[in-house]
């Protein structure tokens, strides 16, 4: 796995999607598998900094990626407030235009694109939400 | 991210390049609000050199859909929709509240 550590902000969401992408790119994943790890990732460390790190500006992220065999690996590491994605809500996507929630739509991104999302607070207070991938 | 204003006789046309995630959205909501400000409700949102959306920018086009459709005035239409965006506008459930066009013009046509 290669793990790197970038401050919880949006202007680095950029090279977060980078960073995943390269990775699942050379590991083989399709185009669209690529985008759709990208996006999940990016899906995931957006809602760190929106709801782990609220009202925080120094916090940090802790990215690290890596393929097993068919599967890749995501792991983001925060230490911000905890925030267990499998407990939000899932939106109602038969829902009209004025009764449509606009939370919750990342997470459910995130548990479609990805086959397997695991969130896990330690008692060391950081959050370590694991995503995994396999190659089709 | 770069976005461009075009207006036309009966609509304006909001074309959206590059990358919208969480930290280039507010922008694109930016340009919608501006857009309605101006009393401008029928949008066309080109996306044919958009590379990528994330649930950020679909947020942004939920909220810019709900100012237009009020009181019937408008709506927000989306245009050259690339594979990969439209693919996950489906998995959220976003095609059904946006009429979608393969050519922009096509797209300023319908109004």
């Amino acid at each position: 796995m290669k793990t790197v550590q970038f401050a919880a902000r949006f202007e680095y969401l950029d090279e977060i999607r980078e960073f995943v992408g390269k990775i699942a790119r050379s590991g083989g994943f399709s185009d669209k598998d690529v985008y759709n790890i990208q996006l999940a990732t990016d899906e995931a460390a957006s809602n760190i900094i929106e709801h782990a790190y609220e009202n925080i500006a120094d916090g940090v992220l802790e990215l690290s990626c890596g393929m097993n065999g068919d599967v890749i690996t995501i792991k983001l590491i925060d230490y911000g407030a905890s925030f267990d994605p499998s407990e939000v809500p899932l939106p109602d996507l038969k829902a009209d235009l004025s009764n449509r929630k606009i939370g919750g739509l990342g997470i459910f991104l995130m548990r479609k694109l990805m086959d397997e999302v695991h969130y896990e607070p330690k008692p060391d207070k950081s959050n370590i939400l694991t995503m995994t991938k396999r190659k089709r | 991210m770069n976005i461009t204003v075009q207006e036309f006789k009966h609509c304006d046309m909001i074309k959206v390049d590059g990358r919208v995630d969480s930290a280039t959205a507010p922008q694109l909501a930016e340009a919608l609000e501006s857009a309605n400000d101006g009393g401008k409700y029928k949008i066309v949102v080109n996306m044919s050199d958009l590379e990528y959306m994330s649930s950020a920018g679909f947020r942004a086009l939920l909220a810019a859909q709900r100012n237009c459709k009020r009181y019937n005035r408008g709506e927000v239409v989306l245009a050259s929709v690339p594979e990969r965006i439209r693919e996950a506008l489906e998995l959220a459930g976003f095609t059904e509240l946006f009429k979608t066009f393969d050519d922009p013009l096509q797209a300023v046509g319908h109004f």
